[in-house]
Protein backbone atom coordinates (compact mmCIF):
# COMPACT_ATOMS: atom_id res chain seq x y z
CA UNK A 1 0.00 0.00 0.00
CA UNK A 2 1.16 3.45 -0.83
CA UNK A 3 1.48 5.78 2.38
CA UNK A 4 1.89 9.31 2.61
CA UNK A 5 3.72 10.13 5.88
CA UNK A 6 3.98 13.79 7.19
CA UNK A 7 4.64 15.62 10.48
CA UNK A 8 5.26 19.03 11.62
CA UNK A 9 5.43 18.41 15.08
CA UNK A 10 8.91 19.97 15.14
CA UNK A 11 10.98 22.75 13.17
CA UNK A 12 11.94 20.35 10.63
CA UNK A 13 8.64 19.40 8.82
CA UNK A 14 8.64 15.70 7.03
CA UNK A 15 7.04 14.70 4.02
CA UNK A 16 7.09 11.18 2.27
CA UNK A 17 5.96 8.41 0.49
CA UNK A 18 6.40 4.95 1.16
CA UNK A 19 5.39 1.81 0.04
CA UNK A 20 4.65 -0.38 2.42
CA UNK A 21 2.88 -4.04 2.82
CA UNK A 22 3.00 -6.51 5.66
CA UNK A 23 5.39 -9.26 4.24
CA UNK A 24 8.10 -6.59 2.71
CA UNK A 25 7.88 -3.96 5.38
CA UNK A 26 9.10 -0.13 4.21
CA UNK A 27 10.12 1.19 0.98
CA UNK A 28 10.37 4.83 1.54
CA UNK A 29 10.24 6.35 -2.05
CA UNK A 30 10.92 9.78 -1.64
CA UNK A 31 11.05 12.20 1.24
CA UNK A 32 11.52 15.99 2.72
CA UNK A 33 12.62 17.37 5.47
CA UNK A 34 12.15 20.81 5.31
CA UNK A 35 14.07 23.35 8.21
CA UNK A 36 10.76 25.26 8.12
CA UNK A 37 10.71 26.94 11.53
CA UNK A 38 7.17 28.88 11.78
CA UNK A 39 6.76 28.26 8.37
CA UNK A 40 5.11 24.78 7.93
CA UNK A 41 1.94 26.02 6.66
CA UNK A 42 3.71 28.23 3.85
CA UNK A 43 5.88 24.99 2.95
CA UNK A 44 4.10 21.72 3.55
CA UNK A 45 1.81 21.23 0.68
CA UNK A 46 4.44 22.32 -2.03
CA UNK A 47 6.49 19.93 -0.04
CA UNK A 48 4.14 16.54 -0.94
CA UNK A 49 3.94 17.94 -4.57
CA UNK A 50 7.50 17.49 -4.67
CA UNK A 51 7.67 14.06 -3.26
CA UNK A 52 4.56 13.19 -5.16
CA UNK A 53 6.27 14.32 -8.39
CA UNK A 54 9.50 13.34 -7.54
CA UNK A 55 8.00 9.47 -6.81
CA UNK A 56 5.95 9.53 -10.17
CA UNK A 57 2.66 9.22 -7.92
CA UNK A 58 -0.74 11.04 -8.21
CA UNK A 59 -2.91 11.94 -4.89
CA UNK A 60 -5.02 9.42 -6.49
CA UNK A 61 -2.86 6.34 -6.09
CA UNK A 62 -2.30 6.77 -2.01
CA UNK A 63 -4.18 4.18 0.07
CA UNK A 64 -3.53 5.99 3.21
CA UNK A 65 -1.74 9.00 4.94
CA UNK A 66 -0.26 9.05 8.39
CA UNK A 67 0.05 11.86 10.36
CA UNK A 68 2.29 13.35 13.33
CA UNK A 69 0.05 13.91 16.34
CA UNK A 70 2.32 15.78 18.22
CA UNK A 71 3.60 16.74 20.80
CA UNK A 72 4.87 19.92 19.32
CA UNK A 73 4.02 23.89 18.93
CA UNK A 74 0.59 24.22 18.56
CA UNK A 75 0.02 25.83 15.50
CA UNK A 76 2.76 24.19 13.67
CA UNK A 77 1.36 20.71 14.80
CA UNK A 78 -2.55 22.07 13.89
CA UNK A 79 -0.95 22.64 10.16
CA UNK A 80 0.07 18.98 9.68
CA UNK A 81 -2.64 17.62 11.40
CA UNK A 82 -5.45 19.76 9.17
CA UNK A 83 -3.88 18.99 6.13
CA UNK A 84 -4.13 14.95 6.66
CA UNK A 85 -7.24 15.45 7.66
CA UNK A 86 -8.42 17.20 4.71
CA UNK A 87 -6.54 14.78 2.18
CA UNK A 88 -7.71 12.23 3.76
CA UNK A 89 -11.23 13.65 3.70
CA UNK A 90 -11.03 14.97 -0.07
CA UNK A 91 -9.67 11.80 -1.49
CA UNK A 92 -11.87 9.31 0.76
CA UNK A 93 -8.65 7.91 2.42
CA UNK A 94 -7.92 6.78 5.99
CA UNK A 95 -5.99 9.05 8.16
CA UNK A 96 -3.92 7.33 11.12
CA UNK A 97 -2.46 9.39 13.56
CA UNK A 98 0.72 8.46 15.36
CA UNK A 99 2.73 10.06 18.02
CA UNK A 100 5.51 12.42 16.35
CA UNK A 101 8.10 11.72 18.96
CA UNK A 102 7.36 7.51 18.33
CA UNK A 103 9.30 8.72 14.51
CA UNK A 104 12.37 9.94 15.88
CA UNK A 105 14.96 7.52 16.24
CA UNK A 106 15.22 3.71 16.35
CA UNK A 107 15.54 0.89 19.50
CA UNK A 108 15.97 1.86 23.10
CA UNK A 109 15.98 5.38 23.63
CA UNK A 110 14.65 8.51 24.98
CA UNK A 111 13.54 11.10 22.59
CA UNK A 112 13.57 15.44 23.51
CA UNK A 113 12.11 17.81 21.40
CA UNK A 114 11.81 21.50 21.64
CA UNK A 115 8.52 22.10 23.64
CA UNK A 116 8.98 25.91 23.95
CA UNK A 117 8.78 27.90 27.11
CA UNK A 118 12.04 26.31 28.24
CA UNK A 119 10.58 22.84 28.10
CA UNK A 120 10.67 20.00 26.20
CA UNK A 121 8.64 16.74 25.20
CA UNK A 122 9.81 13.44 25.83
CA UNK A 123 9.38 10.12 25.84
CA UNK A 124 11.56 6.59 26.23
CA UNK A 125 12.02 3.34 24.63
CA UNK A 126 12.99 -0.14 24.73
CA UNK A 127 14.96 -2.47 22.60
CA UNK A 128 12.21 -3.13 20.57
CA UNK A 129 11.00 0.06 19.69
CA UNK A 130 7.89 -0.04 21.84
CA UNK A 131 7.29 3.06 23.87
CA UNK A 132 7.48 2.79 27.60
CA UNK A 133 6.81 6.20 28.90
CA UNK A 134 5.61 9.94 27.58
CA UNK A 135 5.26 11.73 25.89
CA UNK A 136 5.41 14.07 28.42
CA UNK A 137 6.20 17.69 28.68
CA UNK A 138 8.32 18.89 31.46
CA UNK A 139 11.52 21.09 32.17
CA UNK A 140 14.53 19.55 30.75
CA UNK A 141 16.32 19.11 34.73
CA UNK A 142 13.13 17.55 35.53
CA UNK A 143 12.34 14.96 32.11
CA UNK A 144 12.83 11.30 33.15
CA UNK A 145 15.18 10.75 30.22
CA UNK A 146 18.28 7.52 29.96
CA UNK A 147 20.89 7.41 27.73
CA UNK A 148 21.14 7.38 24.87
CA UNK A 149 18.80 10.60 24.04
CA UNK A 150 18.79 11.36 20.78
CA UNK A 151 16.57 14.49 19.28
CA UNK A 152 17.04 18.63 20.04
CA UNK A 153 20.44 18.81 20.73
CA UNK A 154 19.75 22.16 22.21
CA UNK A 155 18.48 20.52 25.61
CA UNK A 156 22.37 18.72 26.10
CA UNK A 157 23.36 21.02 28.96
CA UNK A 158 20.53 21.20 30.84
CA UNK A 159 19.68 17.61 30.59
CA UNK A 160 23.12 16.64 31.57
CA UNK A 161 23.52 14.64 28.89
CA UNK A 162 24.82 13.44 25.28
CA UNK A 163 22.12 14.36 22.78
CA UNK A 164 21.85 12.80 19.43
CA UNK A 165 20.71 14.75 16.69
CA UNK A 166 17.57 12.96 15.25
CA UNK A 167 14.38 14.06 13.68
CA UNK A 168 11.08 12.96 12.40
CA UNK A 169 11.82 10.42 9.22
CA UNK A 170 9.04 8.70 6.66
CA UNK A 171 10.34 5.63 7.75
CA UNK A 172 9.76 6.10 11.84
CA UNK A 173 6.52 7.80 10.75
CA UNK A 174 5.40 4.07 8.77
CA UNK A 175 6.81 1.94 11.30
CA UNK A 176 4.85 3.75 14.19
CA UNK A 177 1.56 3.42 12.23
CA UNK A 178 1.80 -0.05 10.86
CA UNK A 179 -0.36 -1.43 13.97
CA UNK A 180 -3.36 0.65 12.69
CA UNK A 181 -2.78 0.28 8.89
CA UNK A 182 -5.32 -1.14 7.52
CA UNK A 183 -7.80 -0.76 10.30
CA UNK A 184 -10.05 1.64 10.52
CA UNK A 185 -8.76 4.96 11.37
CA UNK A 186 -9.76 6.47 14.88
CA UNK A 187 -10.42 10.06 15.42
CA UNK A 188 -6.76 12.41 14.96
CA UNK A 189 -6.21 13.96 18.29
CA UNK A 190 -3.94 16.50 19.00
CA UNK A 191 -1.14 15.69 21.61
CA UNK A 192 -1.32 19.05 23.06
CA UNK A 193 -0.10 17.95 26.72
CA UNK A 194 -0.89 21.37 28.36
CA UNK A 195 -4.79 23.39 28.52
CA UNK A 196 -4.88 26.51 26.58
CA UNK A 197 -3.77 29.80 27.80
CA UNK A 198 -6.78 31.82 28.99
CA UNK A 199 -5.59 35.36 28.06
CA UNK A 200 -8.36 36.55 26.45
CA UNK A 201 -7.08 38.49 23.31
CA UNK A 202 -8.71 42.42 23.85
CA UNK A 203 -11.14 42.20 20.96
CA UNK A 204 -13.97 39.68 20.07
CA UNK A 205 -12.86 40.11 16.91
CA UNK A 206 -8.59 40.31 17.24
CA UNK A 207 -8.22 41.77 13.92
CA UNK A 208 -5.53 43.86 14.35
CA UNK A 209 -7.63 47.43 13.65
CA UNK B 1 -23.96 28.26 -21.36
CA UNK B 2 -21.24 26.36 -19.02
CA UNK B 3 -22.21 26.28 -15.54
CA UNK B 4 -20.21 28.79 -13.11
CA UNK B 5 -17.31 27.36 -11.05
CA UNK B 6 -18.35 26.01 -7.89
CA UNK B 7 -16.10 27.87 -4.98
CA UNK B 8 -15.56 26.32 -1.78
CA UNK B 9 -14.51 28.76 0.46
CA UNK B 10 -12.69 28.44 3.96
CA UNK B 11 -13.21 31.24 6.87
CA UNK B 12 -11.16 30.91 10.08
CA UNK B 13 -10.27 34.13 10.85
CA UNK B 14 -11.61 34.67 14.39
CA UNK B 15 -13.70 31.49 16.35
CA UNK B 16 -15.93 30.74 13.69
CA UNK B 17 -15.41 27.95 11.68
CA UNK B 18 -17.39 28.78 8.05
CA UNK B 19 -17.20 26.91 4.84
CA UNK B 20 -19.41 28.12 1.95
CA UNK B 21 -20.33 26.88 -1.56
CA UNK B 22 -20.82 29.46 -4.04
CA UNK B 23 -21.85 29.35 -7.71
CA UNK B 24 -21.16 31.80 -9.68
CA UNK B 25 -23.29 33.98 -7.27
CA UNK B 26 -25.44 31.81 -5.93
CA UNK B 27 -25.31 30.40 -2.47
CA UNK B 28 -24.95 26.90 -2.07
CA UNK B 29 -24.62 26.17 0.99
CA UNK B 30 -22.67 27.96 4.64
CA UNK B 31 -22.04 25.68 7.40
CA UNK B 32 -20.50 27.08 10.50
CA UNK B 33 -19.41 25.95 13.75
CA UNK B 34 -18.71 28.64 16.29
CA UNK B 35 -16.70 28.16 19.46
CA UNK B 36 -18.23 31.50 21.13
CA UNK B 37 -19.78 29.27 24.79
CA UNK B 38 -15.79 28.54 25.23
CA UNK B 39 -14.74 32.27 25.12
CA UNK B 40 -17.94 33.69 26.71
CA UNK B 41 -16.71 33.15 30.33
CA UNK B 42 -13.38 35.05 29.69
CA UNK B 43 -15.25 38.29 28.20
CA UNK B 44 -13.11 38.08 24.72
CA UNK B 45 -11.97 35.20 22.42
CA UNK B 46 -9.08 33.15 23.78
CA UNK B 47 -6.64 32.36 20.28
CA UNK B 48 -5.76 29.35 21.38
CA UNK B 49 -9.69 28.02 22.52
CA UNK B 50 -10.54 28.82 18.54
CA UNK B 51 -7.61 27.25 17.05
CA UNK B 52 -8.31 24.36 18.72
CA UNK B 53 -11.90 24.54 18.04
CA UNK B 54 -11.27 25.31 13.71
CA UNK B 55 -8.87 21.92 13.75
CA UNK B 56 -12.00 19.64 15.58
CA UNK B 57 -14.24 21.55 12.85
CA UNK B 58 -12.86 21.71 10.08
CA UNK B 59 -13.73 18.01 8.21
CA UNK B 60 -17.23 18.19 9.80
CA UNK B 61 -17.85 21.64 8.36
CA UNK B 62 -16.91 20.78 5.16
CA UNK B 63 -19.13 17.72 4.72
CA UNK B 64 -21.90 19.78 6.29
CA UNK B 65 -21.54 22.59 3.69
CA UNK B 66 -21.28 19.55 0.47
CA UNK B 67 -24.06 17.65 1.97
CA UNK B 68 -26.03 20.65 2.39
CA UNK B 69 -25.14 21.95 -1.31
CA UNK B 70 -26.30 18.29 -2.43
CA UNK B 71 -22.85 18.26 -4.24
CA UNK B 72 -19.61 16.58 -3.57
CA UNK B 73 -15.79 17.41 -3.26
CA UNK B 74 -14.81 16.29 -6.83
CA UNK B 75 -17.43 19.02 -8.02
CA UNK B 76 -15.45 21.94 -6.59
CA UNK B 77 -14.02 23.89 -9.22
CA UNK B 78 -11.94 26.23 -6.87
CA UNK B 79 -10.96 26.77 -3.18
CA UNK B 80 -10.66 30.05 -1.83
CA UNK B 81 -9.17 30.77 2.28
CA UNK B 82 -9.28 33.86 4.53
CA UNK B 83 -5.54 34.67 4.34
CA UNK B 84 -5.45 37.78 6.37
CA UNK B 85 -6.14 39.90 8.26
CA UNK B 86 -7.64 37.81 11.74
CA UNK B 87 -5.79 35.71 14.71
CA UNK B 88 -2.75 34.06 12.87
CA UNK B 89 -3.13 30.35 15.20
CA UNK B 90 -6.89 30.43 13.53
CA UNK B 91 -5.98 31.74 10.19
CA UNK B 92 -3.52 29.54 9.82
CA UNK B 93 -5.70 26.10 10.54
CA UNK B 94 -8.00 27.39 7.64
CA UNK B 95 -5.22 28.27 5.22
CA UNK B 96 -3.63 24.68 5.53
CA UNK B 97 -7.06 23.05 5.01
CA UNK B 98 -7.52 24.85 2.08
CA UNK B 99 -4.35 24.34 0.60
CA UNK B 100 -4.43 20.87 0.75
CA UNK B 101 -8.44 20.62 -0.14
CA UNK B 102 -6.90 22.44 -3.16
CA UNK B 103 -4.20 20.41 -3.86
CA UNK B 104 -6.13 16.93 -3.37
CA UNK B 105 -8.85 18.12 -5.89
CA UNK B 106 -6.33 19.58 -8.02
CA UNK B 107 -7.81 22.98 -8.46
CA UNK B 108 -6.61 26.09 -7.98
CA UNK B 109 -6.63 27.86 -4.86
CA UNK B 110 -7.44 31.60 -4.16
CA UNK B 111 -5.87 33.16 -1.03
CA UNK B 112 -8.34 36.27 -0.04
CA UNK B 113 -8.48 39.25 2.25
CA UNK B 114 -11.51 38.93 4.91
CA UNK B 115 -12.52 42.59 4.47
CA UNK B 116 -13.14 42.25 0.94
CA UNK B 117 -14.72 39.18 1.63
CA UNK B 118 -17.36 40.94 3.81
CA UNK B 119 -17.91 43.04 0.54
CA UNK B 120 -18.67 40.51 -1.72
CA UNK B 121 -21.03 38.39 0.09
CA UNK B 122 -23.58 41.09 -0.88
CA UNK B 123 -23.47 39.96 -3.92
CA UNK B 124 -25.40 36.98 -3.18
CA UNK B 125 -28.07 38.28 -2.19
CA UNK B 126 -28.47 41.82 -4.04
CA UNK B 127 -26.56 40.97 -7.41
CA UNK B 128 -23.57 42.33 -8.92
CA UNK B 129 -22.05 45.11 -6.95
CA UNK B 130 -21.94 48.97 -8.66
CA UNK B 131 -18.54 49.69 -9.07
CA UNK B 132 -17.48 52.09 -7.65
CA UNK B 133 -19.00 51.47 -4.43
CA UNK B 134 -18.29 52.74 -0.74
CA UNK B 135 -18.13 49.98 1.61
CA UNK B 136 -18.52 50.37 5.30
CA UNK B 137 -17.28 47.58 7.54
CA UNK B 138 -17.85 47.25 11.32
CA UNK B 139 -17.60 44.51 13.11
CA UNK B 140 -15.70 43.92 17.29
CA UNK B 141 -12.63 43.55 14.76
CA UNK B 142 -12.48 45.78 12.17
CA UNK B 143 -14.26 49.41 11.65
CA UNK B 144 -13.18 50.62 8.30
CA UNK B 145 -14.50 52.65 5.25
CA UNK B 146 -13.46 51.78 1.51
CA UNK B 147 -13.92 52.62 -1.68
CA UNK B 148 -13.89 49.90 -3.96
CA UNK B 149 -13.71 50.61 -7.76
CA UNK B 150 -13.32 47.02 -8.63
CA UNK B 151 -13.79 44.17 -6.53
CA UNK B 152 -11.77 41.80 -7.51
CA UNK B 153 -8.27 43.91 -7.44
CA UNK B 154 -8.85 47.20 -6.26
CA UNK B 155 -9.89 48.19 -2.72
CA UNK B 156 -8.63 51.47 -1.21
CA UNK B 157 -9.05 52.53 2.46
CA UNK B 158 -10.59 55.59 3.54
CA UNK B 159 -10.59 55.51 6.94
CA UNK B 160 -10.36 53.19 9.86
CA UNK B 161 -10.66 53.26 13.49
CA UNK B 162 -8.03 54.51 15.14
CA UNK B 163 -8.45 52.71 18.46
CA UNK B 164 -11.21 50.68 19.59
CA UNK B 165 -13.39 48.54 16.89
CA UNK B 166 -17.29 49.42 16.69
CA UNK B 167 -18.16 46.27 17.69
CA UNK B 168 -15.31 45.84 20.93
CA UNK B 169 -17.08 49.59 21.94
CA UNK B 170 -20.40 47.29 22.22
CA UNK B 171 -18.45 44.36 24.01
CA UNK B 172 -17.11 46.85 26.57
CA UNK B 173 -20.36 48.54 27.41
CA UNK B 174 -22.34 45.69 27.67
CA UNK B 175 -19.90 44.91 30.23
CA UNK B 176 -20.19 48.04 32.14
CA UNK B 177 -23.97 47.85 31.71
CA UNK B 178 -23.65 44.30 32.92
CA UNK B 179 -25.29 42.76 30.17
CA UNK B 180 -23.78 39.62 28.51
CA UNK B 181 -20.46 38.72 26.04
CA UNK B 182 -20.75 39.68 22.87
CA UNK B 183 -22.43 42.99 23.44
CA UNK B 184 -24.40 43.79 20.47
CA UNK B 185 -27.37 41.50 20.76
CA UNK B 186 -28.25 42.59 24.19
CA UNK B 187 -27.44 46.34 23.56
CA UNK B 188 -29.77 46.23 20.60
CA UNK B 189 -32.62 44.93 22.60
CA UNK B 190 -31.95 46.81 25.66
CA UNK B 191 -31.57 50.03 23.26
CA UNK B 192 -35.34 49.27 21.53
CA UNK B 193 -36.91 50.29 25.49
CA UNK B 194 -34.49 53.50 25.67
CA UNK B 195 -34.45 56.93 24.43
CA UNK B 196 -31.77 57.61 22.30
CA UNK B 197 -31.88 61.62 23.11
CA UNK B 198 -31.81 60.86 27.19
CA UNK B 199 -28.17 61.29 27.54
CA UNK B 200 -25.77 63.48 24.91
CA UNK B 201 -22.37 60.88 24.65
CA UNK B 202 -19.44 62.28 22.79
CA UNK B 203 -19.36 61.80 18.93
CA UNK B 204 -15.46 60.64 18.15
CA UNK B 205 -13.41 62.37 15.33
CA UNK B 206 -16.10 64.43 14.27
CA UNK B 207 -14.46 68.11 14.71
CA UNK B 208 -13.62 70.50 11.96
CA UNK B 209 -10.09 69.45 12.05
CA UNK B 210 -10.46 65.50 12.64
CA UNK B 211 -9.67 62.92 10.12
CA UNK B 212 -13.29 62.85 8.30
CA UNK B 213 -13.06 59.04 7.35
CA UNK B 214 -11.18 57.76 10.86
CA UNK B 215 -13.30 56.25 13.46
CA UNK B 216 -12.43 56.58 17.46
CA UNK B 217 -14.74 54.71 20.03
CA UNK B 218 -12.47 54.20 22.90
CA UNK B 219 -13.60 58.14 23.99
CA UNK B 220 -17.26 57.08 23.63
CA UNK B 221 -16.77 53.55 25.60
CA UNK B 222 -14.83 55.54 28.68
CA UNK B 223 -17.32 58.32 28.94
CA UNK B 224 -20.11 55.68 29.32
CA UNK B 225 -18.50 53.86 31.91
CA UNK B 226 -18.02 57.39 33.87
CA UNK B 227 -21.08 58.24 33.61
CA UNK B 228 -22.75 54.86 34.56
CA UNK B 229 -19.99 55.15 37.68
CA UNK B 230 -20.93 58.77 38.64
CA UNK B 231 -24.73 56.91 38.94
CA UNK B 232 -23.48 54.09 41.06
CA UNK B 233 -21.55 56.09 43.44
CA UNK B 234 -24.47 58.58 43.67
CA UNK B 235 -26.63 55.52 44.41
CA UNK B 236 -29.44 55.71 41.91
CA UNK B 237 -30.18 53.06 39.41
CA UNK B 238 -28.38 52.96 36.45
CA UNK B 239 -31.20 53.17 33.81
CA UNK B 240 -29.86 50.67 31.07
CA UNK B 241 -32.13 50.68 28.80
CA UNK B 242 -31.43 54.68 27.98
CA UNK B 243 -27.68 54.49 28.12
CA UNK B 244 -27.74 51.64 26.01
CA UNK B 245 -29.97 53.84 23.39
CA UNK B 246 -27.57 56.77 23.60
CA UNK B 247 -24.33 54.97 23.73
CA UNK B 248 -25.83 52.89 20.51
CA UNK B 249 -27.14 56.29 19.11
CA UNK B 250 -23.72 57.99 19.43
CA UNK B 251 -22.20 54.80 17.35
CA UNK B 252 -24.48 54.74 14.62
CA UNK B 253 -24.69 58.35 14.24
CA UNK B 254 -20.92 58.61 13.11
CA UNK B 255 -20.67 56.14 11.32
CA UNK B 256 -23.37 56.95 8.96
CA UNK B 257 -22.59 60.46 8.57
CA UNK B 258 -19.44 59.18 7.62
CA UNK B 259 -20.53 56.46 5.38
CA UNK B 260 -22.52 59.22 3.48
CA UNK B 261 -20.15 61.85 3.86
CA UNK B 262 -17.77 59.52 2.08
CA UNK B 263 -20.18 58.77 -0.20
CA UNK B 264 -20.66 62.34 -1.34
CA UNK B 265 -17.25 63.25 -1.26
CA UNK B 266 -16.38 60.42 -4.18
CA UNK B 267 -19.58 61.06 -6.20
CA UNK B 268 -20.42 57.07 -5.34
CA UNK B 269 -24.08 56.72 -5.38
CA UNK B 270 -23.79 53.01 -3.38
CA UNK B 271 -23.15 52.20 -0.53
CA UNK B 272 -22.78 48.80 1.45
CA UNK B 273 -22.46 48.14 5.17
CA UNK B 274 -21.16 44.82 6.37
CA UNK B 275 -19.84 43.17 9.57
CA UNK B 276 -21.62 41.68 12.62
CA UNK B 277 -22.43 45.47 13.66
CA UNK B 278 -24.40 45.69 10.65
CA UNK B 279 -26.48 43.30 12.45
CA UNK B 280 -27.81 46.33 14.37
CA UNK B 281 -31.23 47.60 14.02
CA UNK B 282 -30.75 51.10 14.68
CA UNK B 283 -27.58 51.24 12.61
CA UNK B 284 -29.78 49.68 9.85
CA UNK B 285 -32.22 52.15 10.14
CA UNK B 286 -30.50 55.22 10.39
CA UNK B 287 -28.50 54.43 7.12
CA UNK B 288 -31.32 53.92 5.36
CA UNK B 289 -32.82 56.85 6.53
CA UNK B 290 -29.78 59.24 5.90
CA UNK B 291 -29.13 57.00 1.91
CA UNK B 292 -32.80 57.92 1.29
CA UNK B 293 -31.94 61.21 2.33
CA UNK B 294 -28.83 61.33 0.38
CA UNK B 295 -29.96 59.63 -2.89
CA UNK B 296 -27.70 57.16 -2.17
CA UNK B 297 -28.29 53.02 -2.81
CA UNK B 298 -28.03 51.46 0.62
CA UNK B 299 -26.74 47.68 0.17
CA UNK B 300 -26.37 45.62 3.61
CA UNK B 301 -26.68 41.80 3.59
CA UNK B 302 -29.46 39.79 5.58
CA UNK B 303 -27.89 39.55 9.18
CA UNK B 304 -26.76 35.71 8.49
CA UNK B 305 -24.22 36.94 6.46
CA UNK B 306 -23.13 40.21 8.16
CA UNK B 307 -21.34 37.87 10.43
CA UNK B 308 -18.22 35.76 9.67
CA UNK B 309 -18.87 32.85 7.45
CA UNK B 310 -17.28 30.66 4.56
CA UNK B 311 -19.52 31.93 1.88
CA UNK B 312 -18.23 35.34 1.81
CA UNK B 313 -15.07 34.03 1.03
CA UNK B 314 -16.30 31.34 -1.48
CA UNK B 315 -18.36 34.66 -2.98
CA UNK B 316 -15.16 36.82 -3.31
CA UNK B 317 -13.23 33.73 -4.56
CA UNK B 318 -15.73 33.18 -7.65
CA UNK B 319 -15.69 37.18 -8.12
CA UNK B 320 -11.94 36.38 -8.79
CA UNK B 321 -12.14 33.36 -11.02
CA UNK B 322 -14.55 35.29 -12.86
CA UNK B 323 -12.27 38.24 -13.34
CA UNK B 324 -9.05 35.91 -14.27
CA UNK B 325 -7.44 36.70 -11.30
CA UNK B 326 -4.35 34.59 -10.71
CA UNK B 327 -4.78 31.95 -8.18
CA UNK B 328 -2.42 32.61 -4.74
CA UNK B 329 1.26 30.60 -5.12
CA UNK B 330 1.65 27.27 -3.67
CA UNK B 331 3.64 28.67 -1.02
CA UNK B 332 0.96 30.69 0.57
CA UNK B 333 0.72 31.59 4.13
CA UNK B 334 -1.40 33.20 6.84
CA UNK B 335 -0.73 37.27 7.50
CA UNK B 336 -2.67 38.45 10.74
CA UNK B 337 -2.73 42.21 9.30
CA UNK B 338 -2.95 41.71 5.64
CA UNK B 339 -4.10 44.82 4.27
CA UNK B 340 -6.99 46.19 2.54
CA UNK B 341 -5.12 47.18 -1.00
CA UNK B 342 -4.49 43.22 -1.16
CA UNK B 343 -7.55 41.59 -2.50
CA UNK B 344 -6.60 38.30 -3.06
CA UNK B 345 -2.36 36.98 -2.74
ZN1 LIG C 1 -15.16 39.83 9.93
Amino acid sequence: MLVLALDTATPTLVVGLARWSPDGGTEVLAERAVESGNRHAELLTPAVREVLAEAGAAMADLDAVVTGLGPGPYTGLRVGIVTAAAFGDARGLPVHGVCSLDAIGSGARSVVTDARRKEVHWATYDGTGQRLTGPGVDRPEDAPVGDPVVGDVRFAERLGRTVTAADVTTAGLVRAAVPLLGRPPVPLEPLYLRRPDAVPSVTRKAVSQ
Amino acid sequence: MAEQPLVLGFETSCDETGIGLVRGQTLLSDALATSMAEHERFGGVIPEIASRAHLEAMVPTVRRALADAGVTATDVDAVAVTAGPGLTGALLVGVAAAKAYALALDVPLYGVNHLAAHVAVDELEHGRLAEPSIAMLVSGGHSSLLLVPDLAQDVQELGRTIDDAAGEAFDKVARVLGLPFPGGPPIDRAAAEGDAAAIRFPRGLTGPRDAVYDFSFSGLKTAVARWVEARERAGEPVPVADVSASFQEAVVDVLTAKAVRACRDHGVDHLVIGGGVAANSRLRALAQERCDAAGIVLRVPSRRLCTDNGAMVAALGSRLVEAGVAPSAPDLGADSSLPIEVVSR
